[in-house]
């Protein structure tokens, strides 16, 4: 019974508190997340919600309670390769010239071992997650020729080329146009049909609230709703409960970047509690 | 060849050969790494090893190593511990190694110490037949790691925080790329010298970076621009009589310039002509769509109009749509300043 449970949660927080050097941002967070379940992490600048992310992924320390990743504690994970992710970064960032391909094929290298070479399987695996983000003629062109939106686009195929068990996405859709906003959705569609776990932070779902069946809200670092999508987009349209994210519009599906909010600077004073 | 027919222009010619080619090999990495420094820093280690061999009598090349790799190690784990003292903490290890060297060398018996130049900026006339065998095995050392690793190195090296949330291991790699700059800047030591070889590392990768599409093709170009400076460099020092490592790294400049003046004029050149379509298009004010008359083209994520022989790629600005031309043949699209002003 234990077993098959483990078998089935991608990821177990428990009373677990993250951040950085010794400074908690997350605090005591419990959350579950079954395998093949797609979350939205919700909240407005500052929440913690970015932070909540890199726990999961090694990158901000685990300071107190447990964090569990495809079943091992994310600081004991052996094969980290099985965890997709998609920083939050406008742009493909290396001073030197590369190819999709080449940044592409970064994500196979975690299979291959210290000194694999990647084989036909791997090359397919890029070519497909190439395909999949709608780049597939772009193949050959070096990155920087692409747009923001297609640079985006290519780190998404990044981690799809990993054929992750859990894919983490940081503001995907952040300062991506409206035609990448539906790509990009569709893509994670097919993903999680596939049965990849899905972590997406951001704080405008926009399209890709059709995929996003469950979302939890941080706000100062506290998980303060775990719920249906539909059911954040209330809280926040009734704004019974106050949290930063009333400021910066509701935390709903169809939220657009164009709309006016205050500076996120403003938001974090009046909500600066640490 | 004249200069053939001397052993030791041999020897300093198959030395620029092997520095040529691996001085950028590693020197891509540290460029995407943006440590283009790192190299600079190894040479002020190495020279302190350099010191010791003299003064203890060893092949100062055997001695060099162990302190540039030694030191190496130390400015991964201090930049790995990632505490603000890191900065700092290199400074004191790259100025102690270049302080240490000197002073090191000044207690060196008469005569020895007077080639400090020759470690610092080349000579080729120093070579001897036991370097060449050194640097020989350092050169086989250092490529082969960059063949077997060179993936990783440019996995670790173009985004370190995704290698390190995928698992790859971000410590050993950036430890072994550090090592393989020491292992280089020793190799440098007798044509281009310890204070220039970061010059031979950076400006081949830097010419080769306007140029390259992959960056396969970056890193090989920057070895044959390297191979080629190195070995002109250090001929034409035979004949001019002046330092091989500085004439080399002049060289390299030269060149550097050369390709950047090239680029600009260019990409200058695309744009003017760009602009001038501009200003034609907007004679004729026509917005690209089903049935407006122009062969659509569908091309990757959005579709092509074919206007009288070349493709228009609409794309919406701040003021309406515009037209970037891509061209039938390698699909990019023509910089397109002119539309911001």
């Amino acid at each position: 019974m234990t077993d098959s449970s483990t078998a089935d949660t991608a990821l177990r927080l428990d009373g677990a508190t993250i951040g950085y050097g010794d400074v908690a941002i997350v605090r005591d967070a419990h959350l579950t997340v079954r395998r093949g379940e797609a979350l939205a992490v919700l909240g407005a600048n500052g929440s913690g919600k970015t932070t909540l992310s890199r726990g999961l992924l090694g990158l901000a320390a685990v300071l107190g309670g447990t964090v569990e990743v495809l079943g091992a504690p994310v600081g004991r994970l052996r094969e980290r390769g099985r965890v997709g992710y998609v920083p939050q970064r406008h742009t493909v960032s290396g001073a030197m010239p590369a190819t999709v391909r080449e940044v592409v094929g970064v994500g196979r290298l975690p299979r291959l071992g210290l000194f694999g070479r990647p084989g036909p399987r791997d090359r397919a695996a890029v070519a497909d997650a190439v395909d999949a983000v709608g780049l597939a003629d772009r193949l050959e062109d070096p990155v920087a020729s692409l747009s923001g939106g297609q640079q985006r686009r290519v780190l998404v195929a990044r981690a799809l080329a990993a054929e992750p068990e859990l894919l983490v996405m940081d503001e995907p859709t952040a300062g991506v146009d409206a035609g990448s906003q539906e790509a990009l959705a569709g893509v994670l569609a097919r993903v999680s049909a596939r049965g990849t776990t899905l972590v997406v932070v951001t704080h405008e779902t926009g399209p890709l609230a059709a995929v996003l069946s469950r979302a939890v809200v941080v706000d100062s670092g506290r998980l303060t709703y775990d719920g249906p999508l539909a059911g954040a987009e209330t809280l926040a349209g009734t704004g019974g409960h106050h949290h930063p994210g009333e400021d910066d519009g509701p935390l709903v599906p169809g939220y657009r970047l164009d709309q006016p909010r205050p500076a996120p600077d403003a938001v974090r004073v009046r909500n600066g509690s640490r | 060849m004249e200069l053939l027919q001397y052993g030791f222009m041999q020897r300093a010619l198959l030395a620029s050969l092997m520095v040529g080619l691996a001085a950028p090999a590693v020197g891509v990495f540290l460029v995407q790494r943006r440590l283009s420094l790192l190299g600079d820093g190894l040479g002020h280690v190495a020279l302190t090893g350099v010191a010791i061999g003299i003064l203890t009598s060893t092949a100062p090349v055997g001695t060099a190593l162990v302190a540039a790799v030694l030191g190496a190690v130390l400015i991964e784990l201090v930049r790995a511990r990632g505490r603000t003292s890191g900065d700092v903490a290199l400074a004191v290890l790259f100025y102690g190694g270049i302080a240490g060297g000197v002073v090191l060398l000044s207690l060196a018996p008469r005569g020895q110490a007077t080639n400090l130049d020759a470690y610092l900026f080349g000579a080729i006339t120093t070579t001897t037949a036991g370097d060449v065998t050194a640097f020989a095995v350092i050169t086989v050392v250092v490529l082969g790691v960059v063949w077997l690793l060179g993936s990783r190195l440019y996995a670790v090296s173009d985004d370190e925080e995704y290698a390190r949330a995928v698992g790859l291991p971000v410590l050993p790699l950036n430890v072994v790329l550090a090592a393989l700059v020491a292992a280089t800047v020793v190799l440098s030591m007798r044509v281009v010298g310890l204070l220039l070889i970061s010059a031979l590392m950076i400006l081949p990768s830097a010419v080769a970076q306007l140029v390259g599409r992959s960056f396969r093709q970056t890193l090989h170009l920057a070895c044959a621009i390297g191979v080629v400076v190195s070995v002109t460099g250090t001929a034409a020092s035979y004949y001019t009589g002046t330092p091989s490592g500085g004439t080399i790294v002049l060289l390299a400049i030269a060149l550097f310039l050369l390709v950047t003046t090239a680029v600009t004029v260019r990409d200058a050149t695309a744009r003017r002509r760009h602009g001038r379509r501009v200003e034609v298009h907007a004679a004729h004010p026509h917005e690209h769509g089903e049935g407006c008359g122009h062969r659509a083209v569908p091309h990757g994520d959005h579709v092509d109009y074919d206007h009288d022989g070349h493709l228009h790629a609409p794309h919406h600005t701040g003021t309406g749509v515009h037209y970037d031309e891509h061209s039938e043949r390698d699909g990019r699209p023509v910089p397109a300043r002119t539309e911001r002003s």
